[in-house]
């Protein structure tokens, strides 16, 4: 194993220590997908894993969300373990679909966290329509999921992860799926929200100009096995806007990412392959038939 | 935010109920040209004695047979209609219930899924109609119960299949973001596995609904009481009365079409999220 980079941080939200993750398959061989993982997330950071596919960054993000098990080594996060912090409800998670239920409203759906935890229902409304002003689709509210486009859906996606104050916000690709335009202001979006919210970011993206946009450092990651090989720190001023985009120290940001992605060995990235071990498909299933 | 990105996909609502319907009724009018076309055929072709001897009679006979043997007669084809959808509805009620109890126990549990879930595709390739005699010695030939029982057979396969791809298919990122929350398999069940399952099930009922009058009606050819539609078939066929025979069958088909919309309105009002009772707007 070769020495790994870390970053001491004394108010570390997530601590990451010494993860490896094996995936056997049906014919009885073993995939690394994590080797050797340590990182320190701090309080109030805004933290990109970037990766080729097959990078097992999807993989660290469940791992730090209590979804998937580390074969070996630990993660907590605020000081717990992840499975405490999961049952404790620290994390929002926005996935690379909305997953918004079509048989409830877009805020009954921003509402579906506040009733698990049992808010009240005067808490829940409030709640509610103050995140759906936030991400600016307050007029909205009484529609349903799929009357909204693409780009709404996901904002409704991150309204609700955020409805319950959860302190750590996972976001696994939450814009691959959008067009170009739309992606950009969507970062522009989740930026403002996260410098009036001031939560910790974790964000999987096989972007660059994403990663390097939004983040306050960019996590490297290289595959098979699955590795952290780098880490940049981001000093772009804030408030970051479009035209932080046409800052020379941008394109440098942009060129240090990519150079360290290839001597982690990713010649390319490709765009659009999804690496999550379980396929979280967006495609739904409804089957149809029976005897006739 | 800009404009395009928050005008909402789909509808105004209201405005254009009316071009709505213009639209649909243009989509339907070649279907209805094409079946009086037919109509009129067939008794252009009975009348003209084109067809010989061959023992058709013309639409006009049928609906003739249809409105003297209503309520009274050898043949009381009303009758006979309520007592046949009587049977199908209970046997779909029995199957269906009995269906969506198998399958929230096969969807609870891996192994019994396992267990059953191929026996129940397996058994869709099953003639199962061929159990009317069987049905009919158990519960007596005489007893609605005996075609509800076989209906309840035919239903029962095609809801446990449906329910519980309903309760299981779920995506898995929805499944995550349920346990993100730390919520408990009773409340998964209730917040994301039933509301998932009920287009599903609305299939299912749709499926049964078909296979209901179908079960009822061939349960019948095996033997019951006299003012049911199957025995109306077989009697008036073999009396060579073939219009009332025509007449029975129109009305099987009428009360299977009812029956099939009846389910349809509830689907409509039960499920309005989903696809496909949206596929006509926009």
């Amino acid at each position: 194993m070769t020495e790994q980079p870390v970053t001491p941080a004394a108010d570390a939200v997530v601590r990451i220590s010494g993860v490896d993750k094996l995936f056997g398959s049906d014919s009885g061989s073993v995939t690394t997908a994590l080797q050797g993982i340590n990182l320190d997330i701090g309080r109030g950071e805004f933290v990109s894993l970037i990766g080729p596919s097959g990078c097992g960054k999807s993989t660290l993000l469940r791992i730090i969300g209590d979804l998937i098990q580390p074969t070996t080594g630990s993660v907590t996060v605020n000081g717990k373990l992840c499975a405490v912090a999961r049952h404790d409800r620290d994390y929002g998670m926005v996935f690379q679909a909305p997953v918004l239920f079509d048989w409830r409203t877009v805020e009954d759906n921003v509402k579906l966290p506040l009733e698990l935890m049992g808010w009240d229902k005067a808490r829940r409304d409030a709640r509610a329509s103050e995140m759906l002003n936030l991400v600016e689709l307050g007029e909205f509210l009484r529609h349903r999921p799929y009357q909204l486009s693409g780009g709404m859906q996901q904002r409704v996606a991150i309204a609700r992860a955020l409805a319950f104050e959860p302190s750590i916000l996972l976001m696994d690709e939450p814009f691959g799926a959008l067009d170009e335009m739309t992606r950009e202001r969507m970062n522009q979006e989740v930026l403002r929200i996260w410098e009036r919210t001031g939560i910790t970011v974790v964000f999987v993206t096989h972007s660059i100009p994403e990663a390097v946009f939004l983040s306050s450092r960019v996590v490297v990651m290289s595959a098979r096995p699955g590795r952290i090989t780098d880490l940049i720190d981001i000093d772009l001023p804030r408030p970051r806007d479009v035209e932080t985009r046409e800052q020379p120290r941008y394109f440098e940001l942009v060129t240090d990412v990519r150079e360290a992605l290839r001597r982690g060995g990713a010649d390319q990235i490709e765009p659009g392959v999804d690496e999550v071990p379980e396929g979280a498909s967006a495609e739904r299933t409804r089957v149809e038939g029976g005897i006739g | 935010m800009t404009a395009a990105a928050t005008t909402p996909r789909g509808m105004p609502a209201g405005s254009t109920r009316s071009a709505r319907w213009t639209r649909r009724l243009r989509l339907y009018v070649p279907t209805i040209v094409v079946f009086i076309a037919t109509i009129a055929l067939w008794e252009v072709a009975v009348r003209s004695r084109a067809l010989g001897s061959f023992p058709l009679p013309a639409p006009s006979q049928i609906i003739e047979a249809l409105a003297t043997n209503w309520g009274s007669g050898r043949w009381p084809l009303g009758r006979a209609a309520v007592a046949t959808l009587f049977e199908a509805v209970g046997g779909l009620l029995i199957g269906t219930a009995a269906g969506v109890v198998v399958a929230f126990a096969t969807a609870r549990f891996g192994t019994a899924r396992e267990l059953l879930i191929p026996l129940a595709v397996g058994a869709s390739a099953v003639p199962i109609i061929a159990f009317a005699p069987l049905m009919n010695n158990w519960f007596g030939v005489l007893n609605p119960l005996s075609k509800m029982m076989m209906v309840a057979v035919l239903v029962f396969f095609p809801v446990v299949v449906n329910v519980t791809r309903g309760l299981t298919q779920i995506e898995p990122a929805a499944l995550e973001l349920m346990r993100s929350y730390a919520a408990s398999e009773s409340t998964i069940l209730r917040i994301l596995r039933i509301p998932n399952a009920l287009p599903y099930f609305f299939t299912a009922l749709k499926i049964a609904a078909t296979l209901s009058l179908i079960g009822a009606i061939v349960g019948e050819y095996f033997g019951g009481a006299n003012d049911v539609l199957g025995r109306v078939v077989v009697q008036s066929a073999s009396s060579l009365r073939f219009d009332v025979t025509w007449a029975a069958i129109l009305l099987g088909a009428a009360t299977g079409i009812v029956f099939y919309l009846v389910i349809v309105a509830i689907e409509r009002m039960v499920i309005p999220w989903h696809a496909s009772m949206r596929a006509h707007e926009s």
